[in-house]
């Protein structure tokens, strides 16, 4: 990566400097005249539209993301068609993102426990098909998918679960992650994954005739993990073997920079929209909050957040930063909840894009959050079901609250030792069933290779049970 | 006065005990366990020289004014006998009976027989501290249990660390099923004749009636104020007062004061007497005793022991959580007693099976046996926990001397059982994964990984246990992910010996 030799420091302090221009990370953000092209509209409360260059889509700025549906009330009976999802605030959702000018759906098959695709078809198909894009993606991870036929078969039984006979933008879903070899069990490299599950099987020739024939609008792909493969799928592109409408990254104020540094094997943002930048690729942003992280911040992160706009929410500086780049063609939001919606809409209708003060704000920002080694998972739950029960994502959420909350306490000669342990044992219990906890993983590493963020779960898991033992150790009863 | 003193007393040794055993934050022992360590056949048991001298002469001067304001079992009836409307408040419901010697005497003599012999199951049903227990940790402690957990429900709502969501399980059906019993049976006994319990079947009660006796200060009549009215034996819980004859039996009466209160012309009196001849007769009151229950079958579900067959999915979806299946008990041959019990056959000699350590276990080790021999007394299974490091509440509690008090540093020395591998459940074999969550969480050490065959450094790793370092604490057996039954269990020692 070529930006690797460049020290980040140097890289924020060029920054600050204002020499923005040349910087490419910083010239990014701003200025930007190709991927699409911004139409905002002339009242100043309607939701910014970008269009793709490729088909001229009016895409708004905000995506809904289907990943992490509403679930009907603890203990309610699950229903058939849609198990434990609630169907009918997912209606009044997407009824109220239609209101609003969103128009962009984003779903997979394996979402929700594969219910996602049903229940965005069923809400969605109370409204006329030309009035919203609806992408879905290619998720044949298991290995017994990787043939040709087992992944058209996907592909079909997503236009049956979403009630339509054409897909406004499909997705080759997470190149890069990696897997084990059908055969051997060999562990396998995201660039061979890439390849057995969409290459070497013609499946992405196929896909490009269902393109020909109308029954894909757009085609792109997702990239999480595997670098060479994300390099591979551009080098197709440019040699023009496979043209790519849109690709979707992971991007926000957080990952823009700090990305490689959370983990060695991630990229940053900032290298990955140059990529597609300088393609004139539109790209699709993911994890604009890194699953609720850049919104659940510690009190003083909180304080400078607020001290800097009192009346912004904190999610909003993360959902303008993500938005800012013209190249930018959506930023999907996984919205559970009506408020997270109402206030999304509201933050790009229509967007102010970041200025180069609050751009340097947030890096700083950035990097009080990455200063707080909290573990980088987005409840995203690719990881679950664990084979041995464990709530992988509720014991790191817990862990990163207690993070964030000052409640992980180290030396039991601290003055708030007592109050700090009986936060952490006690809400431990609360939030995560004691046969799920971490002292329950066996090291299987059998979640780490469906992980996006390339967090090693196993052993994650294990540093927390180590900590939670010595708390439990030292001290008496709670 | 007596009686008001006798009350406040009272209530507060019945609330101190009684949260004792209901306490779910493991901190009130520190303040109230003396309250189980004054009890006199613990510490009999524990052979608790000073709290027995203590007793034996708060006896010879006051009389059984243990079986009042100390014994939880004696202030239970005289709640429960409270609770009968009373048709007229100035006149009780009771009346003189003859002592019952007959029956006394031969429960005591099969009690202590029962005692020596080590037949703890007898011992426990009869013991009056015992029964109350049984009833606390069985019928009381569910409910605080529950409605503690509506304050932690409430507490979690607003994010408040106040209370604590605890969880509240059968430890064991016919302990269970013997406490509902006991407590039905004594509720009845009370309402019908108040004391009759201490007086015919209590071993304690039979014990101090001989010091009793003696008593230096006693009620007392004078015979010259007394018109004869009856008020006193009819008020008198214990039946021992023959008004007619202007006579108190000694052996029975708990000093309760009611009869004092009652005399509306102060012709009974709580003194020191002049010499003054105490009656013995025998009585025609029915014999009541708890019917042993037989042993009730414990879970023998016939689930067969294949290893947990987690359901694979075919296409994996995102989401979700696995089922668990719940854990089932070990076959073990020896039983595991806690650490500090020296030995099975120290244990069972002393402990009264009193439920307080089994009320008290923070890791929901302990629960009452259903064996006919030592049937409620605690044993040890980990299923739903192990035997945390840290922990020495059992060792803390116990009044009988059975656990005896040990040190968190001792503890993980202490070695009560071993480790035993069952190949044909292990997952790391089974699943072909990695495993290794016994090796990880043992604390002396005692288990490594060793490739299943020496000859392939790369493939499946099993558990290796070295038995003379384990301790037999259970984390191993606990933490296992093979289900229902675990791949390694342990196995109980007869006599606990340090490593």
């Amino acid at each position: 990566m070529k930006d690797r030799n460049i020290s980040r420091r140097n890289f924020l302090k060029y920054m600050a400097g204002g020499s923005a221009a040349i910087v490419p990370g910083a010239a990014l953000l701003s200025g930007c005249k190709r991927g699409s092209a911004t139409v905002d509209s002339a009242d100043g409360s309607a939701m910014t539209m970008r269009v793709n260059p490729n088909t001229g889509d009016k895409v708004s700025l905000l995506g809904y993301g289907m990943m992490r549906l509403p679930t009907l009330p603890e203990g309610s009976e699950e229903d058939p068609q849609t198990g434990p999802f609630d169907q009918e605030m997912i209606n009044r959702q997407v009824d109220y993102a239609l209101a609003h000018g969103v128009n962009y759906f984003d779903t997979s098959p394996v979402y929700c426990r594969g219910f996602s695709e049903r229940c965005t078809g069923i809400a969605l198909k109370r409204h006329p098909r030309d009035k919203y894009f609806i992408a879905t993606k290619l998720s044949n991870f298991d290995n017994h998918l990787w043939s040709l036929e087992e992944s058209q078969k996907m592909f079909e039984n997503s236009l049956k679960e979403l009630q339509t006979d054409y897909i406004d933008y499909l997705l080759l879903h997470s190149t890069g992650g990696g897997g084990h070899d059908p055969e051997t069990d060999e562990e396998l490299s995201g660039l061979e994954v890439c390849k057995r599950r969409f290459l070497n099987n013609g499946l992405a020739d196929w896909l490009v005739e269902q393109k020909q024939k109308g029954r894909i609008r757009n085609l792109g792909f997702s990239w999480h993990g595997d670098y060479r493969a994300f390099q591979l799928l551009l080098n197709l592109h440019d040699e023009g073997r496979y043209h790519w409408d849109f690709v979707q990254i992971e991007l926000n104020y957080l990952d823009w920079f700090y990305a490689n540094e959370i983990n060695q094997s991630n990229v940053d943002a900032v290298t990955l929209y140059a990529e597609l930048h300088k393609r004139g690729i539109p790209a699709v942003i993911m994890e604009p909050l890194l699953g609720g992280r850049l919104a659940k911040v510690n009190d003083d992160i909180a304080a400078e957040l607020k001290q800097r706009d009192p009346e912004a929410s904190i999610a909003s500086w993360a959902f303008r930063f993500a938005g800012t780049p013209e190249g930018v063609l959506t930023v999907l939001s996984g919205m559970t909840y009506m408020e997270h919606l109402e206030e999304n809409v509201k933050t790009y209708s229509p967007l102010h894009p970041i200025t180069p003060e609050e751009r340097d704000f947030l890096f700083h920002i950035a990097e009080l959050i990455y200063g707080q080694k909290e573990v980088p998972c987005t409840a995203c739950q690719y990881c679950m079901p664990c084979p041995y029960g464990l709530d992988i994502p509720g014991i790191f959420a817990h862990y990163n609250k207690c993070l964030r909350e000052g409640n992980t306490p180290q030396s039991i000669g601290s003055p708030a030792y007592r109050k700090q342990r009986r936060a952490f044992l006690v809400g431990y219990d609360r939030s995560v069933p004691r046969l799920r906890q971490a002292d329950h993983c066996i090291g299987c590493n059998q979640c780490t290779s469906h992980c996006p963020q390339q967090i090693k779960i196993p052993q994650e898991l294990h540093r927390i049970s180590e900590y939670v033992e010595t708390l439990k150790k030292e001290g008496g009863p709670l | 006065m007596l009686r008001k003193i006798r009350i406040i007393l009272a209530s507060i040794v019945f609330i101190g005990i009684t949260l004792l055993f209901l306490d779910v934050t493991g901190i009130l022992h520190t303040y109230l366990g003396w309250l189980a360590k004054i009890q006199f056949l613990p510490s009999v048991l524990a052979l608790n020289v000073g709290v027995i001298i203590a007793l034996v002469a708060l006896t010879i001067i006051f009389g059984r004014i243990y079986c009042s304001i100390i014994c939880p079992l004696g202030i239970l009836q005289d709640l429960l006998a409270r609770l009968r409307p009373r048709k007229n408040n100035k006149v009780g419901r009771y009346g003189f009976s003859k002592e019952m010697k007959w029956l006394r005497y031969p429960v005591l003599l099969l009690f202590i027989v029962a005692l020596v012999a080590g037949v703890g199951s007898f011992v426990a049903l009869l013991a009056p501290y015992s029964s109350y227990g049984r009833i606390a940790a069985n019928l009381f402690a569910p409910l605080y249990g529950w409605g503690n957990n509506v304050l932690a429900a409430i507490a979690a709502k607003y994010d408040s660390y106040a209370f604590y969501h605890v969880d509240v399980w059968m430890r064991g059906l016919p302990t269970f099923i013997i406490a509902a019993v006991t407590f039905v049976v004594l509720a009845v006994l009370a309402w019908i004749g108040g004391r009759t319990y201490c007086n015919t079947i209590c071993p304690v009660g039979t014990c101090l009636s001989f010091l009793a006796r003696f008593s230096v200060l006693k009620i007392r009549f004078d015979e010259d104020k007394c018109k004869n009215c009856s008020a006193c034996s009819k008020s008198c819980k214990a039946s021992c007062i023959d008004y007619k004859n202007h006579t108190v039996d000694y052996s029975r009466c708990v000093v309760c004061g009611n009869c004092v209160d009652s005399c509306k012309f102060g012709a009974l009196k709580y003194d020191a007497p002049r010499l003054h001849k105490a009656q013995g007769s025998n009585g025609t009151h029915g014999a009541n005793k708890p019917n042993g229950e037989r042993r009730a079958f414990l879970l023998g579900l016939g689930l067969a022991g294949t290893a947990a067959a987690l359901a694979q999915v075919k296409t994996k979806m995102d989401g979700g959580l696995a089922d668990i299946e719940d854990k089932v008990a070990p076959e073990r041959k020896t039983k595991l007693t806690p650490p500090g019990s020296l030995s099975a056959s120290h244990f069972h000699q002393h402990c009264t099976g009193c439920q307080l350590c089994v009320a008290q276990c923070p890791n929901q080790v302990l629960r009452p046996s259903g064996d006919l021999l030592t049937l409620m007394q605690p044993e040890m299974s980990y299923e739903r926990g192990y035997c945390r490091p840290e922990c020495t509440r059992c060792s803390e509690v116990c009044p009988a001397g059975a656990i005896r008090p040990i040190q968190q540093e001792e503890k993980s020395s202490i070695q009560i059982g071993h480790a035993v591998f069952v190949k044909k459940n292990c997952v790391a074999i089974n699943d072909e994964v990695e495993c290794g969550n016994c090796a990880r969480h043992c604390p002396t050490g005692a288990i490594q990984m060793v490739p299943l065959d020496p000859n392939d450094e790369l493939g499946t790793y099993i558990p290796a246990i070295n038995e003379s370092l384990c301790i037999g604490c259970g984390a191993c057996e606990n933490l296992c992910p093979a289900r229902p039954f675990s791949a390694i269990y342990v196995e109980g020692h007869e006599a606990h010996k340090f490593v």
